[in-house]
């Protein structure tokens, strides 16, 4: 039985493009008036408005007990999605029909006061997510018990440390008792431990027969708490259906980012009149059927180039660094003299090595292990998605590497009982 | 399986529940109004104090300034601080009020953009903080009387219809300015500029009979807080205050259609007070 029909929902926004910074005063909108009053003919010279269709043409139903998660880019509209579904802002077009108590947690702790205490701030929060004062009552316990906050009931919000704050937000909207809920990127804050918890209480949601909608970067708690997926881009339900092949269908559009450069003319190709560059390409060995490079993907580099200077001494050194600029490693070649004419190099990153994440590569050409002869920044862009096995944590995975090494338990001594 | 929790969304689509959601959200308002009556003087040394020195201040002042330095009187029989403290107890409710419910929207701007409830529960529940202030002042009113030994009328059996007036006027304005606060900033740097003029356009420290004949006074009387103002310090102070029924008309009409005009706007634009706060 479907609890949520979405029929072509389109939600259109109009952007001002201003040529003043900020939002639009009284006094912009009257000499943008007074303009169009005297010099009509000219055209609306203050402000240009330009639509942008956050959602087209959305048509989905959701089943009682589905758990759904939403994929995208940012800006692909999942937010705006939820924003409607919460009836924060209307849709332009279309109808949705909800058949049951709808509950949104967009933000943790969203009407918190800071200078209430916990206590007064629990019942104003809950009341504002839609509980009734009975309900509140009834779960306080639980709550309170569940961020862990006994101890400051009676301190202002204001005075918790962030973690505090958004174990408290989290635990009232973990006691709503919606027939369906939504939640936003709420995994982003806490620590993994919190996370853990959250998901946990998310999971126990979905159990019990309630319907979830859930937004994530979190590619992997999607994977674990969803059966099914929408996928969203530029504002279109692209894609639809099991979580599984959603996510993979996600995962190899935006994987390959800049996996190859080449180029056919030695004129065009960047580098000077001793070498130049052909090519730089990265080869995954996908394992399974997969079309995406995931932990455990061991991963090919080659990269030609153009000698142009008889018997020169060259040797490659390849940096590889996180999307955020530490360097990870800077690994190198023996140098070797080579005569004119293309000189090719090949390095192979094992699989469960790195972690999941996004790189940069950047490859250099040095002669007589010294001089720099040509270095190629930023060449190659490549993600890492996570996998994981056997494993019911789901936060992000600490570390910039994640190597699987010889690493062990075993009993030592049993304890015998009499 | 019929649900009473089944909703549709559509453009547009909210309004035919607007008023039973309203309703249904009650516990909502009251909650609201809660939380800005307890922060109200949260971290202050004297806490609800404020709200009896504040009226207190103000009216010696009033009085000194006034009475004493521009010897300006009251109705014959009516002692001056009372006719003040009168006109300043319904003034002040309507200016809190007022500023208050221009101001909710904005205020609640981290409500407005993550959570759903009609969003007229905000300029509602922010009334409780002025109305709270109000029974404050009129305590101190009731006291002053005492102290000048003048008997309460029988006419403040009227009392509530003036407070109900009073809170329909600053619904009418505040909604209007609630709404175009959202889109205009503008209107936080006009309103306590409209509030300071008002104070001098209404008769606050003078009684209206000085309009009294007056080729202006048909205009005067168009301002709604005349019959307002005029009629609260009736009911107190008895006929010996001067009250012209003709501005109370006018106060019931103007206001009536305030309040419409506004709640008509204000309904228009709720819909959009996320993409513009």
């Amino acid at each position: 039985m479907s609890v949520i029909v979405a029929e072509n929902i389109s939600k259109k926004y109009i952007i001002d493009h201003q040529r003043k910074n900020g939002s639009s005063g009284l006094r912009d909108i009257v000499s943008e008036t007074v303009n169009k009053l005297f010099r009509k003919q000219e055209k609306n010279g203050f402000t240009e408005k330009e639509e942008f269709w956050a959602l087209q043409d959305v048509n989905f139903s959701i089943d009682k007990g589905d758990r759904i998660g939403i994929v995208g880019h940012n800006g692909a509209g999942k937010s705006t999605l939820l924003k409607i579904l919460s009836r924060i802002t209307e849709p332009t077009t279309g109808q949705i029909k909800i058949d049951g108590r709808i509950a949104s947690l967009l933000e943790v702790g969203t009407g918190f006061h800071p200078e209430l205490t916990g206590r007064e701030n629990i019942f104003l929060n809950g009341a504002i997510l839609g509980m009734s004062k009975g309900e509140i009552r009834e779960s306080f316990d639980a709550i309170v018990d569940f961020a862990g906050v006994e101890k400051f009931l009676d301190t202002p919000v204001k005075r918790y440390s962030s973690g505090m704050y958004v174990r408290l937000g989290f635990a009232i909207a973990a006691h709503l008792n919606p027939e369906i809920l939504i939640v936003d990127e709420v995994l982003a804050v806490g620590d993994t431990e919190f996370q853990k918890k959250c998901l946990g209480k998310m999971r126990d949601v979905s159990e019990s027969g309630r319907t979830l909608l859930f937004v994530s970067h979190n590619l992997t708690a999607i994977q674990a708490l969803c059966n099914k997926s929408f996928y969203f881009e530029k504002g279109r339900l692209i894609d639809q259906g099991d979580t599984t092949h959603i996510v993979t269908n996600y995962l190899s559009k935006v994987s390959h980012k800049s996996l190859e450069k080449h180029w056919d003319n030695i004129e065009s190709a960047p580098g000077n009149d001793q070498v130049r560059v052909k090519s730089f390409k990265l080869f995954p060995e996908y394992q399974d059927d997969l079309t995406h490079i995931d932990v455990r993907t061991p991963i090919n580099f080659q990269f030609e180039f153009w000698n142009m200077v008889e018997g020169a001494s060259l040797n490659l050194s390849m940096h590889l660094y996180t999307f955020t600029g530490e360097c990870i490693f800077n690994v190198g070649t023996q140098a070797e003299n080579f005569s004119k004419g293309l000189v090719s190099g090949t390095c192979e990153i094992p699989g469960n090595f790195l972690n999941d994440g996004s790189y940069v590569v950047s490859m250099m050409i040095v002669k007589d292990t010294s001089t720099v002869l040509y270095n190629m920044e930023e060449a190659l862009v490549f993600d890492i998605e996570d996998y994981r096995e056997n494993v019911t944590w789901y936060g992000k995975w600490p570390g910039y590497i994640r190597p699987q090494l010889n690493f062990s338990i075993r009993q030592t001594e049993h304890v015998v009982n009499d | 399986m019929a649900n009473q929790h089944s909703i549709t969304i559509k453009a547009g689509g909210s309004e035919k529940d607007y008023w039973k959601d309203l309703w249904l959200h009650k516990q909502l308002l009251w909650i609201l109004s809660k939380r800005d009556l307890s922060v109200r003087y949260k971290q202050t040394l004297l806490g609800v104090a404020w709200s009896v020195l504040r009226p207190v201040m103000t009216m010696t002042v009033m009085v000194f300034v006034y009475s004493y330095v521009a010897k300006l009187k009251a109705d014959p029989g009516i002692p001056y601080p009372l006719m003040v403290l009168g006109g300043l107890t319904i003034w002040t409710f309507f200016a809190n009020t007022f500023t208050q419910i221009s101001n909710s929207i904005l205020i609640n701007h981290n409500l407005v953009s993550k959570v759903y409830f009609p969003r007229l529960l905000m300029p509602l529940s922010s009334v409780a903080v002025g109305f709270v202030d109000f029974l404050i002042t009129f305590g101190i009113y009731i006291v002053v009387t005492i102290f000048f030994q003048t008997p309460i009328s029988w006419q403040i059996v009227f009392l509530p219809c003036f407070i109900l007036l009073t809170f329909i006027t600053s619904m009418g304005f505040g909604l209007f300015f609630a709404a175009l606060n959202v889109r205009f900033r503008d209107i936080g740097q006009l309103i306590p500029f409209m509030v300071q003029v008002g104070m001098y356009v209404c008769p606050v420290a003078y009684p209206s009979s000085l309009v009294k004949g007056t080729w202006y006074e048909k205009y005067y009387n168009l301002n709604p807080l005349v019959g307002i103002i005029d009629g609260f310090r009736w009911c107190l102070l008895g006929s010996k205050s001067y009250f012209n029924p003709q501005s109370l008309y006018s106060t019931v009409i103007t206001s009536s259609i305030i309040l419409v005009i506004s709640l008509i706007y204000f309904r228009k634009k709720e819909k959009t007070f996320v993409d513009h706060i």
